[in-house]
């Protein structure tokens, strides 16, 4: 028995090794992909650009604009010089946020009362919106605090004045600086896989089937399990090298940190692989052409895809579709491959997406060979 | 050029279209899959944040910050706890993504400092969720605050300054509840558009090549042009009708505001439509096999509608390279356009730029389809 799988193992990889096509196909549009994923997927907020329309010209005016110049996330574009301008801006999209500073500014401020400083933000990109409406709001308070406390320090609040507040102070863990790259880059390396290796088992099972070769296979003394096992293993294999491969270049070339545990990873990526080859071996068997494995594939990998928090958060998702992605392999896997790299954490945390992924492998592929044997009947 | 012969081939293509069950399915199921997909799939709000908390204090005073978090339909306090040990662990094991660390001084720092602070850990492997959970707690806590300052205004009988001496009062234009589907779902139209598209159009010539009736096909008088207009005016119905089809989805069923006018709207559509066409044409003249052009087809539309034309990821915040890449993705302006005619109401003259941009691209991918087939079998 082993003999044949073994023999079976050497074919693939010698098919493999032939064509040059697949070889490219494993190396250059992964790492394509990390590039462009890591680049462009970002939700972060810098430099929004700016309009502002002061009508008070004080030093106060322009004290709280000026910290608006210095900070990063803000790019002041404009300097309005009436209201209409400022709408013109948002209009043409020119400024993304308006900052208004009414003539009783000042005026309000040293009577002790509060002063409305008017924003006009362009909600098209509600993420960027709510972001930079938040930064604003920080040097707004910022700004705030230290005029109470100037006023404090110079006697001006009066004998009882003393400064009264609570804050927060944010500590954001496993990613101090909030960088979007560490969100991204893990999460490319568990879809590339997915997207890689159900495609490439489905495929080279049913280019067998379609060139006829798979009968010519079925008449040799080789028995079902042992074809599939000798169809998958190489995939398994490839697998494990294509996650390495992605896995370290994100890390070198992002430099984002791993500090889990890699032998976690590699039981969590083994787990995975069983779902996406028993994914990859269904397709085969619905599917009588490439163009039709090509298809379907697109039709399952494509969900899997968008139902797995790979950007968008599950728990934003309505309800009815946060309990389907509990079908969904590539959901754990993604806890598992941002919980070994971010916050280096062991089995104890993630027995459960490994227990899911382990139980939606051994569904998949027994349904998938069941289903296999039957197609060859 | 014929009509007649244009006639002929359109026919020929559309039968060949309602026979063929991946072509109807990549025609009729793909757009309704993809639309319902990333209609709901695809959101960024952030809604009722599970919390846990470690009130170290256990105060009337602590306990009155924590009720504005339980009050707050961003957060939900799902657990409290009493070590740092289990605040930690349920960090680590995702229960929480958010702890709030109300110190064990916390009133006693308020009443003698006037000011205290509670720690907020929140869970980041999620950036953009942890960036818009601390904006939030950060609301929460200075409301509360505020509330602290006028009851200690009251107690010791004015005199006070007032903290927050600037109040911000914003208003936002477009999408006025801050709606992230408000704002994905017009790209996820142009994403729909460019993969049914390209897929279809990519498999016309190659098929003839898989079938062989390519050598029937050149044996007639037929001339590239007329072939390219013949292979392509079904599909531009198809697309239309599916382009129709997603944009009522978006309006009627996600309810996403539309404000600009239809002619703007189907203007820019059939101009999106023909460089999608053309590019999946241009791929099935140059590979002959069905399934090498489906996948380049996929591979040109997918990656760079999803990633570079600023459907989810804001183009101004990538790296000016990539920002350069972003002007040769078509999709690039389609998605531009239909944001603006959505959530802004804007016309032809406000969108000139990007229009332009398309009728140049259509131009040049017209170009070059209409002269792509070569009437040789070698």
């Amino acid at each position: 028995m082993f003999d044949r799988i073994l023999q079976m193992l050497i074919k693939e990889f010698l098919e493999l090794k032939r064509d040059k096509w697949a070889r490219f196909r494993l190396i250059v549009p992964p790492l394509i992909q990390m590039l462009v994923f890591g680049y462009a997927a970002t939700f972060e907020v810098y430099h929004v650009p700016t309009v502002v329309l002061d009508r008070d010209h004080t030093e106060e005016s322009r004290e709280l604009i000026s910290r608006f110049t210095f900070s990063d996330r803000f790019h002041i574009v404009r300097i309005a010089q009436s209201d209409a301008e400022v709408e013109q801006a948002i209009d043409r999209s020119e400024a993304a946020l308006a900052i208004v500073v009414h003539a009783d500014f000042t005026q309000l401020l040293r009577q002790g009362q509060a002063a409305p400083l008017q924003v006009i933000v362009d909600g098209t990109n509600s993420n960027t919106a709510l972001l930079s409406l938040g930064y604003l709001g920080e040097i707004v308070a910022q700004y705030s605090q230290d005029y109470t406390a100037d006023l404090i320090r110079r006697g001006i609040a009066g004998p009882n004045g003393k400064l009264v507040q609570v804050t927060v102070e944010p500590r954001p863990w496993y990613n101090a600086d909030l960088n979007g790259k560490w969100f991204f880059v893990p999460g490319v390396v568990g879809s590339l896989t997915l997207v890689l290796v159900v495609s490439l088992t489905a495929s080279a099972i049913v280019r067998e089937r379609e060139v006829g070769t798979l009968e010519q296979i079925m008449v040799t003394p080789i028995r079902p399990v042992e074809y599939i096992l000798g169809k998958t293993v190489p995939f398994f294999l490839i697998g494990l090298v294509e996650v390495a491969l992605v896995a370290l270049f994100g890390t070198l070339w992002f430099q984002v940190p791993f500090v889990g545990n890699p032998l976690i990873l590699l039981l969590g990526t083994c787990l995975f692989l069983l779902s996406s080859l028993g994914l990859g071996l269904l397709i085969s068997t619905l599917a009588k052409t490439q163009q039709q494995a090509f298809a379907a594939n697109f039709f399952v990998v494509n969900p899997l895809f968008t139902l797995s928090g790979f950007s968008f958060p599950i728990t934003s998702m309505p309800e009815p579709l946060q309990w389907l992605t509990y079908l969904n392999p590539l959901r754990y896997f993604l806890v598992v491959i941002r919980a070994t790299f971010l916050k280096g954490v062991g089995l104890d945390a993630l027995w459960p997406d490994m227990l899911g992924m382990a139980l939606l492998g051994t569904g998949l592929l027994t349904i998938s060979i069941l289903r296999f044997r039957k197609s060859l009947d | 050029m014929r009509v007649r012969r244009i006639k002929a081939i359109a026919v020929k293509e559309m039968l060949q279209v309602w026979r063929d069950p991946i072509s109807l399915m990549i025609a009729l199921l793909m757009p309704f899959m993809q639309m319902m997909l990333l209609g709901y799939g695809v959101s960024l709000d952030v809604k009722g944040l599970p919390v846990c908390v470690f009130d170290r204090e256990a105060s009337q005073n602590s306990q009155a910050l924590l009720k504005r978090f339980q009050a707050s339909e961003y957060f939900s306090i799902v657990d409290g706890f009493d070590n740092y040990r289990d605040v930690t662990q349920a960090l680590d094991r995702g229960r929480c993504q958010l702890v709030l660390v109300v110190p064990s001084d916390f009133t006693e720092r308020l009443n003698d400092f006037g000011t205290s602070s509670v720690q907020a850990l929140v869970d980041a492997t999620d950036t953009n969720t942890a960036n818009i959970a601390i904006g939030y707690a950060q609301a929460v806590v200075s409301g509360f605050s505020n509330d602290v300052q006028l009851q200690t205004a009251d107690r010791t009988g004015s005199g006070i300054a007032m903290l927050q001496p600037v109040a911000v009062q914003s208003r936002v234009w477009f999408n006025e509840d801050l709606e992230s589907r408000d704002f994905i779902i017009p790209g996820v139209v142009a994403l729909v558009m460019a993969l049914v598209g390209a897929q279809l159009t990519s498999l016309t010539i190659s098929r003839e090549w898989e079938r062989g009736t390519m050598e029937l096909l050149v044996s007639t008088p037929v001339t590239p042009m007329e072939l390219m207009l013949g292979k392509l005016l079904p599909y531009f119905a198809i697309g239309m009708l599916d382009a129709i089809f997603c944009l009522a989805l978006a309006v009627f069923w996600f309810d996403v505001p539309f404000r600009g006018t239809l002619g703007t709207l189907f203007f820019t559509t059939s101009l999106f439509l023909i460089v999608v066409l053309g590019i999946g044409y241009l791929i099935s003249t140059a590979i002959r096999s069905q399934v090498g052009a489906a996948q380049i087809g996929l591979l040109v539309t997918l990656l760079p509608t999803t990633l570079l034309s600023g459907y989810a990821f804001p183009i101004d915040q990538m790296p000016p390279i990539v920002q350069g890449v972003t002007y040769l993705v078509f999709a690039r302006y389609y998605v531009t356009i239909l944001k603006a005619v959505f959530l802004k109401g804007s016309g032809v003259l406000d969108l000139a730029a990007p229009i332009l941009a398309m009728i140049v691209y259509a131009a040049i991918v017209a170009f070059l389809a209409a002269r792509a087939f070569h009437k040789r079998l070698d």
